[in-house]
């Protein structure tokens, strides 16, 4: 006990020490997450009236970031299945970084969650009254929570293992890495059906919704993780090989491809059918009459995707340099797509044919990029401990700090400033 | 101006064991004053914060409806009553009627008679005290096109000198109480359910204000409180209950419930008090001699989206005469029909 206890001391201590990129990066986010926290008390005060949503359009920006970051989540699973499955060792080393992404990314789900609450101070009737299993929220409650938990637990138990200097021990975590991937699968699919059991909302209500939602979360959150891992590379002591970044390009390649089928699916068969439920989606991509003010949006996401699926399956993304630019291409256009593209047309008509149009706000604006930089936060501190910790760096046997000079000054080194996302 | 990050200082080397620097101390000191300070300011707004946002111990602690013993209910009853006597001066008789055994409401809207004056929209706000500003209706009446059915051609805001106009039809919508509801479906908290005289219901107490309800109604019959609801103390009705018309707090769903304080009491509905046409029809669909029973039995009656599946307890009806349709078009009006029928 006291030994953890240790661990959780030397990892908090450690969060604070870096250069001063390290340090600028830090500052920067803490400070967009403090004005996210400002304007979501402002939002407190007054009610969800600071943000753009209305009766007709009740969901907005924050339950489209919460669905786009469901999707990043499945990039630990896109890295453990080869890893642990395929035995595909070259991903081996790279997994741990997955899976913090994913604890982060959970927590941001969370938090967009709870801020869009009308009534945050009532969060305790969820353990008074449970509609369990008849409620589709209550499914993703459980699948968020219990993805963030699983993950917590496999990451923790290896970094704390690498702390005492000993052997993780197989049966405390494999059996959870094989849940993990089996969750990663559930808590997509259980998020699609939120939309998609709502009868009347004919935009949600199709069978296609989970699966390309399945398909562009495995795009999304590899490509993130190609970016990210070519950032702890450069600022850190880890090594990654190109081995590893290249066969997630393989995983994104196929995602992207199965991605796009899909979405022709969905296209042809509400345009070649022509009923009235083609009204949502028409407003997607055309508008109706005086009233487009997605178009552009869906437009740039599409090209994008295009773009970023046709660079993928060129040669020419092996190198690296392209290859990031076909990353940023499909995580920015996936976050339009599968966020305000997902889930703002559905209200639009409403169900008694009124046309309101959403426009998020400032204070919206601000709570969600507050929550981003939290998350970030969150992930580069989780990435600054454990480098050196799984290293060997630092151990409960060569304690950080307990030693100054010898042991500190490589540490300082080993930093994790401004990555580019 | 404040640097508010969570920087300890220039934590360089790091501070050993033995000791710490003055120096140090002192820059570890500042750093964390100035972030507390910035998060502090981060969280100003929160003074703005009333009373009747923050929820009492009490409040917070009660239960969920259909768990209170009658002793919690009363309470919960007293309560309301001091907070309504508080913020609006009233002295209001907040009850909690039950259902009535052998009775399933139902409603019937003629359609042939409606002439969209909204009479009822503003009685029922009057009536349920709803927030005037802004104001939450929950009657829509629609405008919608002779010979046509099709939602997405219906006018929501017409606003003509008088009505009706010619060669339109007004179709008034509000909750449709379904047999089959899809917002009780999806409710996280339970705080929305059925009630066994058919009246689905909100515990503005437990709602939590996901608005899930709202995206799964397809009648576009809930509404959010998304703000603070304000209604002038001279406007408020001080006949209340607990599941209908008591004053709510911002951040919750609300919805008609056919004024069940009246309704489970024997009146009628507010909004078909004020109906000028009769074409608001309401009663208990289990009793083979109501007004409803005969007109689901001898009327032509549809209901709204039946292709939904929600089995509304709201339905339309039209009469196959004496509907002012059937009165002589006038030469202008006939001519303007046929052009606009081209």
């Amino acid at each position: 006990m006291k030994r953890y206890l240790t661990f959780l001391w030397d990892c908090f201590r450690l969060s604070f020490v870096g250069d001063w990129r390290y340090h600028a990066w830090m500052t920067v986010l803490t400070l967009i997450t403090l004005g996210g926290v400002y304007a979501w008390c402002q939002q407190l005060v007054h009610g969800l009236v600071t943000t753009g949503m209305t009766d007709q359009v009740s969901w907005g920006m924050y339950i489209a970031n919460f669905t786009y970051l469901v999707g990043l989540a499945a990039a630990a699973a896109m890295l453990v299945i080869p890893v642990y499955v395929y035995r595909n060792l070259h991903l081996h080393d790279v997994v741990i970084f997955g899976e913090l992404l994913a604890v982060s990314v959970i927590l941001m789900c969370l938090l967009f969650v709870t801020v869009d609450l009308g009534r945050p101070d009532r969060f305790h009737h969820l353990l008074l009254r449970f509609n369990f299993p008849i409620s589709m929220l209550t499914w993703d409650v459980i699948a968020l929570n219990g993805y963030l938990l699983l993950n917590l637990h496999i990451c923790g138990y290896l970094i704390y293992c690498a702390y005492c200097g000993r052997k993780p021990s197989k049966a405390f975590y494999i059996p959870f890495v094989f849940v993990a991937i089996a969750w990663a699968i559930s808590i997509h699919t259980v998020t699609a059906f939120l939309y998609v059991g709502l009868g009347g909302r004919p935009f949600w209500n199709s069978a296609i919704i989970a699966p390309r939602f399945l398909a562009s979360a495995f795009a999304a959150g590899p490509a993130l993780i190609i970016l990210t891992l070519q950032v702890v590379r450069r600022f850190t002591r880890h090594q990654v090989s190109d081995e590893a970044l290249l066969t997630l390009r393989r995983i994104v390649q196929v995602a992207m491809l199965i991605n796009l089928f899909l979405l022709l699916c969905e296209l042809f068969t509400e345009f070649y059918a022509d009923t009235r439920h083609v009204a949502s989606i028409r407003y997607l991509f055309f508008g109706l009459g005086e009233h487009r003010a997605l178009v552009p949006w869906i437009w740039t996401a599409l090209a994008m995707n295009v773009v970023a699926t046709t660079l993928f399956m060129l040669p020419a993304s092996r190198a690296l340099k392209t290859l990031n630019v076909a990353c940023v291409l499909a995580i920015v256009g996936i976050w339009i797509e599968k966020g305000m593209g997902l889930i703002v047309p559905a209200f639009v008509p409403s169900p008694l044919g009124e046309i309101v149009e959403y426009r998020p706000t400032l204070h919206e604006t601000m709570v969600c990029f507050g929550i981003w930089a939290f998350g970030l936060l969150v992930y580069t501190i989780l990435v600054r401990v454990s480098v050196p910790v799984l290293a060997g760096e630092v151990t409960y046997a060569r304690r950080w700090g307990a030693h100054p000079k010898a042991e500190s000054s490589p540490l300082v080194s080993a930093s994790q400033p401004e990555p580019k996302l | 101006m404040a640097d508010s990050a969570p920087v300890s200082g220039n934590a360089s080397p790091p501070p050993s064991e033995a000791g710490v620097s003055r120096r140090q101390f002192l820059g570890q000191g500042a750093a964390v004053a100035a972030g507390l300070s910035a998060l502090a300011a981060a969280m100003s707004p929160l003074r703005h914060l009333s009373d009747d946002d923050l929820p009492s111990v009490e409040e917070f602690l009660q239960k969920h409806y259909k768990e209170m013993t009658p002793a919690d209910k009363e309470r919960a009853l007293e309560r309301i009553r001091e907070q309504v006597k508080k913020r609006y001066g009233v002295d209001a008789k907040v009850s909690d009627p039950p259902p009535l055994d052998g009775v399933e409401f139902v409603y019937g809207l003629n359609i042939s008679r409606c002439i969209g004056c909204r009479k009822c929209v503003h009685a029922c706000v009057a009536e349920n005290n709803q927030s005037r500003s802004p104001e939450i209706q929950y009657i829509r009446v629609l405008e919608m096109e002779k010979g046509s059915i099709d939602l997405e051609t219906a006018n929501h805001h017409y606003d003509p000198e008088q009505v009706p106009r010619p060669d339109k039809w007004y179709m008034p919508v509000q909750c449709h109480q379904c047999a089959n509801p899809p917002c009780v479906k999806v409710c996280p908290v339970e705080a929305t359910w059925q009630e066994p005289d058919g009246i689905t219901v909100i515990d503005y107490d437990w709602c939590i204000g996901c608005r899930y309800c709202e995206a799964a109604c397809p009648y576009f019959a809930r509404r959010f409180n998304f703000t603070r609801p304000e209604i002038p103390k001279d406007e408020i009705n001080p006949n209340m209950s607990y599941l209908s018309n008591r004053p709510r707090q911002k951040g919750v769903m609300e919805k008609c419930t056919f004024c069940l304080h009246r309704t489970r009491v024997g009146q009628l509905p507010a909004c078909l008090e004020v109906c000028p046409t009769g074409s608001r029809k309401f009663g208990n669909v289990l009793d083979p001699n109501s007004e409803v029973h005969y007109i689901l039995k001898n009327k032509r009656v549809f209901v709204l989206k039946a292709d939904v599946g929600t089995l509304p307890r709201f339905f339309y009806y039209f009469d196959e005469r004496g509907s002012r349709y059937h009165e002589p078009i006038t030469p202008d009006t006939k001519g303007k029909e046929l052009k606009e029928g081209a």
